[in-house]
C-alpha cells in the first residue's frame, strides 16, 4: 500500500470537515474521491500534503507514518498536489512556474523532467516565456499539474483538475492524467466531474459530509443506482451513460465553500 | 461603475504619458548590460555623494535646511523603505509595525551609547542583531497568521514597544534618552579649499568628523548605509531566497507544495528587514542626541509603508523613489504653513490615482496585481478562481 489514510478527522475551528475518513492507494492505481460540495474531498488532499492538520487518525505513506512531517517535507518523499484552484505562480514565467516544482532537487535530471513536462503539455513548451498569471485555465491547470510533475512524485494529488474547463479540455486534461499514470505515477484525483472521473480511475470513494459512504471498483459505481441519482445526472428513464450530463450543473459552478478558507 | 470609469478618464490623458515614460525607462534599463549599469550606479552614487549642494537645497527646500532633511528624514525613510520592501514588497508579508525595529536600533544607541559607554561601530552591530531578534520574536508567534490578521498584529507590536518605552523608567519614560554620544571621529581630515571644491560647495567639510553642526558627514554615513543594503537585498531578491520569497508573496499554500519551508522564509524575512530598520535606528540616534518614544509613532510605519507602496512594492528602485517623495513633499511645502499636510496628502492621492501600481513596479508584480494575488494586493483574502470559461473555448483549439 503506497498510502494509507486511517481514520483521519481533520477540524476547521469547531467545525469538523472530515469525521474519520479512511482510504487507501496502491502502487500504480488512478483512485478519484468523488462528493458534493463541502463532502470534505479538497480537505482530504490538503491533509494528506500537509497543508492542514489532523486532529487525529494517521497518514502512512510509502510504510513510513507521515501525519506530523510538515507540508515542504512531504513533497520530497514523494507526494505531488496540483492544489484547488491551480494555485500558478501569476508573477513566474512558465518555465518558472515548472521549474519551482524542482524546487527541493539539484542535478542534471531536473532538465530532463523539464523536457518531459513539455513534451506532455506541448502547448507550454510554446508558452515557456510567458507569466503564469496571463495564461487560460486550461493552461494554468497544464502548469498547476506540469509543476506538481517536477518534483518527481510517487504519487500526484490533483485537485479539480478539470473545474471551470470546457468540456472539450476536461477530455484532453483525463488522457494527459492517463498517460501520467501510464507512466508509473500513482494518482489520486478529487473531481466532481464524476462521469469522467469515474471512467479514468481504477477505485473510487464517494465522500460524504465528511465521511466515506462507499466505496468500490469505479466501473462498479458507474452502475451503482444511488451514485448515478446523486452525483452522475440520475437515470433518465432510458439508461444509456453516454446520454447522462457529465455532471450535477450547479455543484460545478459554486466554488467550495468552507473548504476556501484558509 | 459607469460613473467611476467616467471620473478616470482625465485622469488617465496625464498618467498615460507619464506612465509610459516611466514603463519605457524600465524596458530601456531591463536591456542593459554590465557596463551600463555600473556607470549608472556609480554617476548616481556621486549625485548622491553631491546633494548637500547649496544650490540644489535652495531649490528642493527653500524653507528648512536641506543638508539636515537629507540625513532624516529623507535618507531615514529610504533606509526604512528598503528594509520594508523585503518584508511586503519581497515576501508579501503586510507589516504595520515596522517601526517598532526603528525604535529597537534608537534605543540600543542611546543605552548602550550614553548609559554603558559603547564606541558607535559596536553600537551598529549590537543594534541591528538585537533588531533581528525581535523580529524573530515577533514572527515566530504571528507568522501563521495571514493578510490582514498578521498586519494587526504587527501593528499592536510597533504599540507595545512605543508604549512599553513610555512606561519604562530606566529608559527614561516618556522624557526618552538625551546625550546620545556621536560617533567618534575617524579623523579630522579637512577637504581643501580650492576652487573645484568650492563649486561643489565642498570646501572645509570634514566628512569623518562627526560633530553637532554639520550634517553632511551623518549623511554620507547614511548613504553607505542605503549603498551596502541596496546591495545586500539585491543578492537576495537573486538567490534561492528571493524566489522562496516571491513564491509564497504569490500563492503560500503553492510554495509549501513545491517544498518551500515557507514559515522559516517568512521569519527570515522578517528579521532581515527588521535589522535594516536597526540599522537606521541605530544611525537615526547616532546623529539625534536626544530620543523619545513619541519619535516612533504609527503613523511613521503607516508612511514608510505608503512610501514602499507609492514607489513600487517589490522593486528596490521603485521604493527608494517613493521614499524620497514621502519624506521630501512636506518639507519643499513647508511654505504654505498648516496646509502643508494638506498637499502632502493630495500629492499622494494624485500619485496613487496615476499609478495604482506603483512608481516604478517590477515586472513580477505588475502580473500579481493583475491576478488579484501577491499578499499586499489584497491583503490575503484572494481566492483562486478559474480563468472564466469563455477563454477555455479559445484553448480547445
Amino acid at each position: 500500500m503506497l498510502l494509507e489514510i486511517e481514520d483521519i478527522r481533520v477540524h476547521y475551528g469547531k467545525v469538523e470537515a472530515l469525521k474519520g475518513v479512511s482510504l487507501q492507494v496502491d502502487e500504480g492505481e488512478i483512485v478519484t474521491l468523488i462528493g458534493g460540495n463541502g463532502a470534505g474531498k479538497t480537505t482530504t488532499l490538503k491533509t494528506v500534503s500537509g497543508l492542514r492538520r489532523l486532529s487525529s487518525g494517521r497518514i502512512r505513506f510509502d510504510g513510513r507514518d507521515i501525519s506530523k512531517v510538515p507540508g515542504h517535507k512531504r513533497v520530497r518523499i514523494g507526494i505531488g498536489q496540483s492544489p484547488e484552484g491551480r494555485g500558478v505562480f501569476p508573477g513566474m514565467t512558465v518555465e518558472d512556474n515548472l521549474l519551482m516544482g524542482a524546487y527541493g532537487r539539484k542535478g542534471p535530471e531536473i532538465a530532463k523532467d523539464l523536457a518531459e513536462v513539455y513534451t506532455l503539455f506541448e502547448r507550454l513548451a510554446e508558452r515557456k516565456g510567458q507569466m503564469g498569471g496571463t495564461m487560460s485555465g486550461g493552461e494554468q491547470q497544464m502548469v498547476a499539474i506540469g509543476r506538481a510533475l517536477m518534483a518527481r512524485p510517487k504519487v500526484l494529488l490533483l485537485d479539480e483538475p478539470s473545474m471551470g474547463l470546457a468540456p472539450k479540455l476536461v477530455q484532453q486534461i483525463f488522457s494527459i492524467i492517463e498517460e501520467i499514470n501510464r507512466r508509473g505515477t500513482t494518482v489520486l484525483l478529487v473531481e466532481q466531474n464524476a462521469q469522467q472521473a469515474l471512467k479514468l480511475a481504477h477505485r473510487a470513494y464517494v465522500l460524504e459530509t465528511g465521511e466515506v459512504v462507499k466505496t468500490a471498483p469505479a466501473a462498479d459505481l458507474l452502475d451503482d443506482p444511488q451514485v448515478r441519482a446523486a452525483y452522475l445526472g440520475g437515470d433518465l428513464g432510458v439508461a444509456d451513460e453516454k446520454a447522462a450530463p457529465p455532471a450535477v450543473p450547479e455543484q460545478r459552478a459554486a466554488p467550495e465553500g468552507e473548504e476556501t478558507q484558509s | 461603475m459607469s460613473s467611476i470609469e467616467w471620473a478616470k478618464k482625465p485622469v488617465r490623458k496625464i498618467s498615460e504619458p507619464v506612465g509610459s515614460r516611466l514603463d519605457a525607462l524600465r524596458h530601456w534599463w531591463a536591456v542593459q548590460r554590465g557596463p551600463v549599469r555600473w556607470s549608472v550606479y556609480l554617476l548616481l552614487t556621486v549625485v548622491a555623494f553631491l546633494l548637500p549642494h547649496e544650490d540644489i537645497g535652495s531649490f528642493m527646500s527653500p524653507h528648512s535646511d536641506w543638508q539636515a532633511i537629507l540625513f532624516y528624514p529623507i535618507g531615514g525613510y529610504i533606509l526604512l523603505a528598503i528594509g520594508l520592501n523585503v518584508v511586503v514588497g519581497q515576501a508579501g508579508l503586510l507589516d504595520l509595525g515596522y517601526v517598532a525595529f526603528f525604535a529597537v536600533g534608537g534605543y540600543t544607541m542611546a543605552i548602550l551609547g550614553k548609559q554603558y559607554g559603547w564606541g558607535f561601530w559596536e553600537i551598529i552591530a549590537v543594534g541591528v542583531l538585537l533588531a533581528a531578534l525581535s523580529g524573530v520574536l515577533l514572527g515566530a508567534p504571528t507568522l501563521r497568521l495571514r493578510g490582514d490578521y498578521l498586519a494587526i498584529v504587527t501593528l499592536g507590536f510597533g504599540e507595545i514597544i512605543r508604549i512599553a518605552a513610555t512606561n519604562t523608567d530606566s529608559i527614561g519614560g516618556p522624557n526618552g534618552i538625551a546625550g546620545i554620544p556621536h560617533p567618534p571621529n575617524l579623523t579630522d581630515w579637512e577637504i581643501p579649499d580650492t576652487a573645484f571644491f568650492q563649486a561643489l560647495d565642498l570646501e572645509g567639510l570634514k566628512p569623518f568628523t562627526y560633530g553637532a553642526l554639520d550634517t553632511r558627514p551623518y549623511y554620507y554615513l547614511m548613504v553607505i548605509a542605503i549603498i551596502g543594503t541596496i546591495i545586500f537585498a539585491k543578492r537576495l531578491e537573486h538567490s534561492r531566497v528571493g524566489r522562496s520569497w516571491a513564491a509564497i508573496r504569490e500563492d503560500e499554500d503553492a510554495a509549501e507544495l513545491m517544498g518551500v519551508p515557507t514559515f522559516k522564509f517568512k521569519l527570515a524575512a522578517f528579521a532581515i528587514g527588521a535589522a535594516f530598520g536597526g540599522l537606521a535606528g541605530v544611525l537615526y540616534g547616532s546623529q539625534a542626541t536626544s530620543i523619545i518614544p513619541e519619535d516612533f509613532p504609527f503613523i511613521l510605519s503607516a508612511t514608510i509603508l505608503a512610501a514602499v507602496v507609492l514607489g513600487g512594492s517589490g522593486n528596490i528602485p521603485g521604493v527608494m523613489v517613493g521614499a524620497f517623495l514621502i519624506a521630501w513633499i512636506p518639507e519643499r511645502v513647508r511654505g504654505v504653513g498648516e496646509y502643508r499636510i494638506l498637499v502632502f496628502g493630495a500629492a499622494l492621492v494624485i500619485m496613487m490615482a496615476l499609478r495604482p501600481e506603483g512608481l516604478l513596479p517590477s515586472r513580477q508584480r505588475k502580473a500579481e496585481l493583475k491576478e488579484g494575488t501577491g499578499g499586499m494586493g489584497s491583503l490575503g483574502a484572494e481566492v483562486g478562481g478559474p480563468g472564466g470559461a469563455q477563454v477555455e473555448g479559445e484553448v480547445s483549439k
